[in-house]
């Protein structure tokens, strides 16, 4: 049986979740599949079962309130157990990267992270991840009698596929944890992380100040997506955030569309993009190196051609 | 006060990547090793404790002779030891991470620091690894970090924020860009290190939990395609394509 952890967000199950869960219902064809929830309340959870879910199981008390990597752990290890999973699956989220290495420890797994491509050889999983931040594929077939991987967002695709999810409890496991999220101080506006998005708008260099990203932003409401900058645009002092960073010294994102702005494509950038279906690129530079990824390329001045899409991508009113 | 530092060569991250023969490895011709970018951040992390605490820093690393570059790196800029366990790759973070805990285990150190990823094998995994195999409190990705008498208090990326942990030492942290300032070697550091011995011991036995069977390039993008006109008409071309060529609109 695979096991999947899926997270809740307001209710609902992320989206990242719910490709993960389809995925192990595609890899596991007549076998069981089991979501897992753990949280304060997992209202919501029933939705696995249009994702494929056989079994649904909720693991719920207010002292899952705050996440604690140790407690999470621990939860999630002991319904592998409980079920007598063979492999655990969970979305490459911020909590997920988290909290699958220690299951994994605790499991004596092998983990394999943010894998693009599962298969099943023999009883055993079989992943494709990207190795040196997107420069190359690693194939990594697993010995342990317990497997544990994170799925990258966006490459999976979630497909509705009705099974029973039966609904189940279990316990929350007496354990003296060791560690805890206190409190939160920066609340991200409730914009998407960009591991997740699926639409990414980015800006660099060729912003030449802080105040221009409101240019991005502009056009990112319009098409339903989230802004994101180079580590030039990060380190020029705009007051640009390294969250909101792409690249390899920043966040590896997989968008559907990924629109590059006055970025020039240095290899370290493209090393966290280059995952994208579609590629557009708007630079001044005919030479650029981003437009030799990019499927559609603007050779313009971006202080133009962004008012431009940002008026015409509301007329059109694209925003999901 | 006693803190470990667990350091990881790899390829420069301007490397271009080649594949080598037999088709599951890093061709390393050509290739420039360095301290993986992340673990700099965990060693600056380890000296400033050291002199605002008179901690003693001893640094790590897994891996074959040639790893010895980045521990001497360590002692110039201030790490009273350094061991290599010394082990051959093999892709498998839990391996890693059972030779680090099987030397960590029993020493007694207050906080064991990582980079938040190595660069290359991209898991992310190895040290929340080795805080569950040896039974410690966690936090990843940490941009801040107070030690107080047994306690630490940490800010992370979370998800969509920032978040503060806090918990019990011993400890493993491991570090995200903007913790701190890394700096760079002293001459008088570089002169000192070359005197200072690195230990040498062979790393735990451990089974792998599994095995790269194939490194691959990606494949190669289609050539694309440029937008003639002035912005308003590129701007109309471009949402029409995004629509109903590409379909991702």
């Amino acid at each position: 049986m695979i096991l999947v952890f899926c997270e809740l967000k307001d209710g609902k199950i992320r989206k990242a979740s719910l490709e993960a869960l389809s995925e192990a219902r595609r890899l596991s064809g007549d076998a069981p599949v089991a979501a897992l929830f753990v949280g304060t309340s997992c209202v919501g959870s029933n939705d696995a079962a249009t994702f494929g879910a056989d079994a649904i199981i909720n693991v719920e008390g207010p002292a899952l309130g705050a996440y604690s990597s140790d407690l999470f752990a621990a939860v999630i290890a002991d319904a592998v157990k409980a079920k007598g999973a063979t492999a655990l699956l969970g979305a490459a989220t911020p909590l997920g990267k988290d909290v699958l290495p220690r299951v994994a420890a605790k499991l004596d797994a092998g983990y394999a992270a943010e894998v693009t491509s599962l298969a099943l050889v023999g009883s055993k999983l079989q992943a494709i991840r990207p190795v040196y931040a997107g420069k190359a594929f690693a194939t990594v077939d697993f010995s342990s009698s317990i497997q544990v991987a994170s799925t990258r967002p966006n490459v999976f695709s979630a497909t509705e596929c009705p099974k029973a999810g039966a609904v189940e409890t279990l316990p929350v496991p007496a354990v003296d944890f060791k560690a805890i999220v206190k409190e939160i101080l920066a609340k991200g506006g409730g914009k998407q992380d960009l591991t997740e998005a699926d639409v990414i708008v980015a800006g660099g260099r060729g912003l030449k100040e802080g105040a221009n990203f409101k240019l991005l932003e502009d056009l990112a409401d319009a098409i339903g997506g989230v802004v994101g900058a180079s580590r030039a645009a990060v380190d020029a002092g705009w007051g640009i955030p390294h969250s909101m960073q792409v690249g390899q010294t920043g966040k590896v994102v997989s968008p559907t569309l990924y629109i590059a702005c006055g970025i020039s494509g240095a290899i370290q950038h493209v090393a966290g993009m280059s995952g994208s279906k579609v590629i557009v690129a708007i630079n001044k530079d005919p030479e650029a190196p981003i437009f030799k990824l990019a499927n559609y390329g603007i050779v313009g001045d971006l202080f133009e051609v962004l008012p431009e899409l940002t008026k015409a991508a509301k007329a059109l009113s694209l925003a999901k | 006060m006693k803190i470990l530092v667990a350091l990881k060569q790899v390829p420069d991250t301007e490397t271009k990547i080649k594949v080598a023969a037999g088709g599951t490895s890093l061709d390393p011709a050509d290739v420039k090793w360095i301290t993986s970018p992340y673990d700099e951040y965990a060693l600056e992390e380890g000296l400033r404790l050291k002199e605002a605490k008179a901690a003693e820093v001893t640094t790590v690393s897994v891996g074959e002779e040639k790893a010895k570059d980045v521990l001497r790196n360590s002692l110039a800029l201030g790490a009273d030891n350094a061991v290599l366990l010394k082990s051959t790759e093999t892709g498998d973070p839990l391996a890693v991470a059972k030779i680090l805990a099987a030397y960590a285990e029993g020493k007694g150190f207050d906080l064991v620091l990582f980079g938040n990823k190595g660069f290359g094998s991209d898991n992310g995994a190895v040290g929340a690894m080795v805080a569950e195999l040896l039974g410690l409190s966690q936090a990843n990705l940490v941009t801040k970090l107070e030690v107080g008498e047994g306690t630490f208090r940490a800010e992370r990326e979370g998800d969509g924020g920032t978040e503060v942990v806090e918990g019990s030492l011993p400890a493993v942290i491991t570090a995200q860009r903007g913790l701190n300032e890394p700096r760079y070697a002293s001459l008088k550091g570089i002169m000192a290190a070359k005197k200072k011995t690195i230990e040498e011991v062979d790393g735990a036995t451990v089974s792998a939990a599994m095995i790269v069977s194939a490194l691959t390039l990606p494949p190669a993008r289609p050539e694309g395609r440029k937008l003639d006109g002035d912005a308003a008409t590129q701007a109309q071309t471009l949402l029409g394509l995004l629509r109903d060529e590409a379909k991702v609109l």
